[in-house]
C-alpha cells in the first residue's frame, strides 16, 4: 500500500488538474482581403506570437511584391517582362547599370510618366531591380531574406526598406500604370507601407521554410 | 509654354504644347524629316535621336523633356554626310528602302559614343529594338563595325 503522503499528492495533482481553466482556442488568421485590396495590419492584432504575426503581415505585403506590376522588373535574368509576364517587347537587356545598353536604355522609350496614348509606361527614374533583389520564381521567404540582406537590397536599413515601400516614385507607378498594362496591384501603395512597417516593428520575421511535404521548419 | 533647346547646334525655341510629341516638333514644326514616324509606340526605332547624346525615341517622349537640352538629329549627325558611320552605311550598301535607316544610324552612334569596339553581341544588343523590315540587319552590323574600325 502506498504511503499516506503519496496518494494525498497524487489526489491534489489530479484534482488541480481537473479545476485548471482550459486555454482559449487559437484565434484563427483573419479572412483573406478581396482580390483589389490589402488587409490592414490591424487585421493581424489577433495572432498573439510577434513572430507569427510579422509573418502573417510579410505574405499580405508579397502580394504586392509579386504581382506583375513589380515583379516585370525584379526579373532573375537580364531582361524584364511586361503586362502579365510576357517577353519585353522591344528586346531590352539590363546592361552594366540596371538601366539598359548603349542605343537602348530604358529611358530612351519610358519617359517620367505614362506616355498615354502610345500606351508606354513611365515613372521617374525607370529602371531594372539589380540581379540581387530578382524576384520572379522565388519564395515569399527567399524575397523576405532578400529583402532583409544589405548585401542584396541596395545597402538599405530596415527602416529604409519600409521607406522606399512608402515612398518611391517608381514603386508608386504601380498603382497608376497606365492604359497599356492590365491591372494594379492590391491595395494602395500606402496600405503596402503601412503593411512593411508594422513588418519591422514586429521584428522582421520571415516565412518558415517549407520542407517537400509542405510543412514548416 | 516656350521650350527652348539646342537643336543639331543652333538654339531653337519651341512654342508648342508642352506634351507633344518631339517627333512631330522636329518633322512638322522644325521641317526636320529626316527622322521618320513608324509606331508611334517606341516599338521599331525609326524615329530614334538624340537628347543629350542619349538615344531616344521622339515619337514617345514629350518635347518638354529637351527643354534646355541638346537634340540632334539624323541631320546634325555631321553636316555633310561625312559621320563615319554614314560612309560606312553607304560603303557597304547598307539601305534596301531607307525607311528605318535614320533611326538605325542614331541607335548605332549612340552606342559608339559609349562602346567605340563594340563586339557582335553588344551590336546586337542594341540594335535588336530597331526594326529593318528589309531584313538588312547583316549589312548594318557589317556597316557598325566598320565605322568602328573593326
Amino acid at each position: 500500500m502506498p504511503p499516506r503522503s503519496a496518494l494525498c499528492t497524487a489526489w491534489t495533482l489530479a484534482l488541480a488538474s481537473a479545476c485548471a481553466p482550459t486555454p482559449p482556442p487559437p484565434v484563427p488568421p483573419p479572412p483573406p482581403a478581396p482580390p483589389n485590396a490589402l488587409l490592414p495590419p490591424s487585421a493581424f492584432d489577433s495572432i498573439e506570437g510577434a513572430p507569427e504575426r510579422s509573418r502573417a503581415l510579410f505574405m499580405e505585403a508579397s502580394r504586392v511584391l509579386f504581382h506583375p506590376r513589380c515583379a516585370n522588373c525584379h526579373p532573375d535574368g537580364d531582361a524584364p517582362t511586361q503586362r502579365d509576364f510576357e517577353r519585353h517587347d522591344p528586346p531590352v537587356l539590363r546592361g552594366d547599370r540596371d538601366r539598359g545598353v548603349p542605343g537602348m536604355e530604358c529611358t530612351s522609350c519610358h519617359q517620367d510618366r505614362n506616355a498615354e496614348l502610345a500606351r508606354v509606361p513611365g515613372a521617374p527614374e525607370w529602371r531594372l531591380a539589380p540581379r540581387s533583389m530578382a524576384w520572379a520564381r522565388k519564395s515569399p521567404r527567399e524575397v523576405c531574406l532578400q529583402l532583409k540582406d544589405p548585401a542584396r537590397n541596395g545597402g538599405r536599413t530596415l527602416d529604409r526598406v519600409a521607406y522606399h515601400t512608402e515612398h518611391d516614385a517608381l514603386v508608386a507607378w504601380a498603382w497608376q500604370p497606365g492604359s497599356g498594362q492590365t491591372s494594379p496591384p492590391p491595395g494602395s501603395q500606402a496600405a503596402l507601407g503601412a503593411l512593411v512597417r508594422a513588418w519591422v516593428a514586429t521584428g522582421a520575421e520571415c516565412p518558415l521554410a517549407q520542407t517537400t511535404d509542405g510543412a514548416s521548419l | 509654354m516656350t521650350i527652348h533647346l539646342r537643336m543639331n547646334g543652333e538654339s531653337c525655341a519651341l512654342d508648342v504644347d508642352p506634351e507633344m510629341p518631339l517627333l512631330w516638333a522636329i518633322r512638322d514644326v522644325l521641317g526636320l524629316t529626316g527622322t521618320k514616324y513608324g509606331c508611334g509606340q517606341a516599338l521599331c526605332g525609326a524615329c530614334t535621336i538624340h537628347i543629350d547624346g542619349e538615344a531616344v525615341r521622339a515619337c514617345v517622349t514629350p518635347v518638354r523633356r529637351a527643354d534646355g537640352r541638346s537634340v540632334t538629329t539624323i541631320e546634325g549627325l555631321s553636316s555633310d554626310g561625312s559621320h563615319p558611320l554614314q560612309r560606312a552605311w553607304v560603303e557597304v550598301a547598307t539601305p534596301q528602302c531607307g525607311y528605318c535607316q535614320p533611326g538605325q544610324i542614331m541607335a548605332a552612334a549612340a552606342l559608339l559614343a559609349k562602346k567605340p569596339k563594340p563586339t557582335d553581341a553588344e551590336i546586337d544588343e542594341s540594335m535588336c529594338g530597331n526594326i529593318c523590315r528589309c531584313g538588312t540587319y547583316v549589312r548594318i552590323r557589317a556597316a557598325v563595325k566598320k565605322a568602328a574600325g573593326l
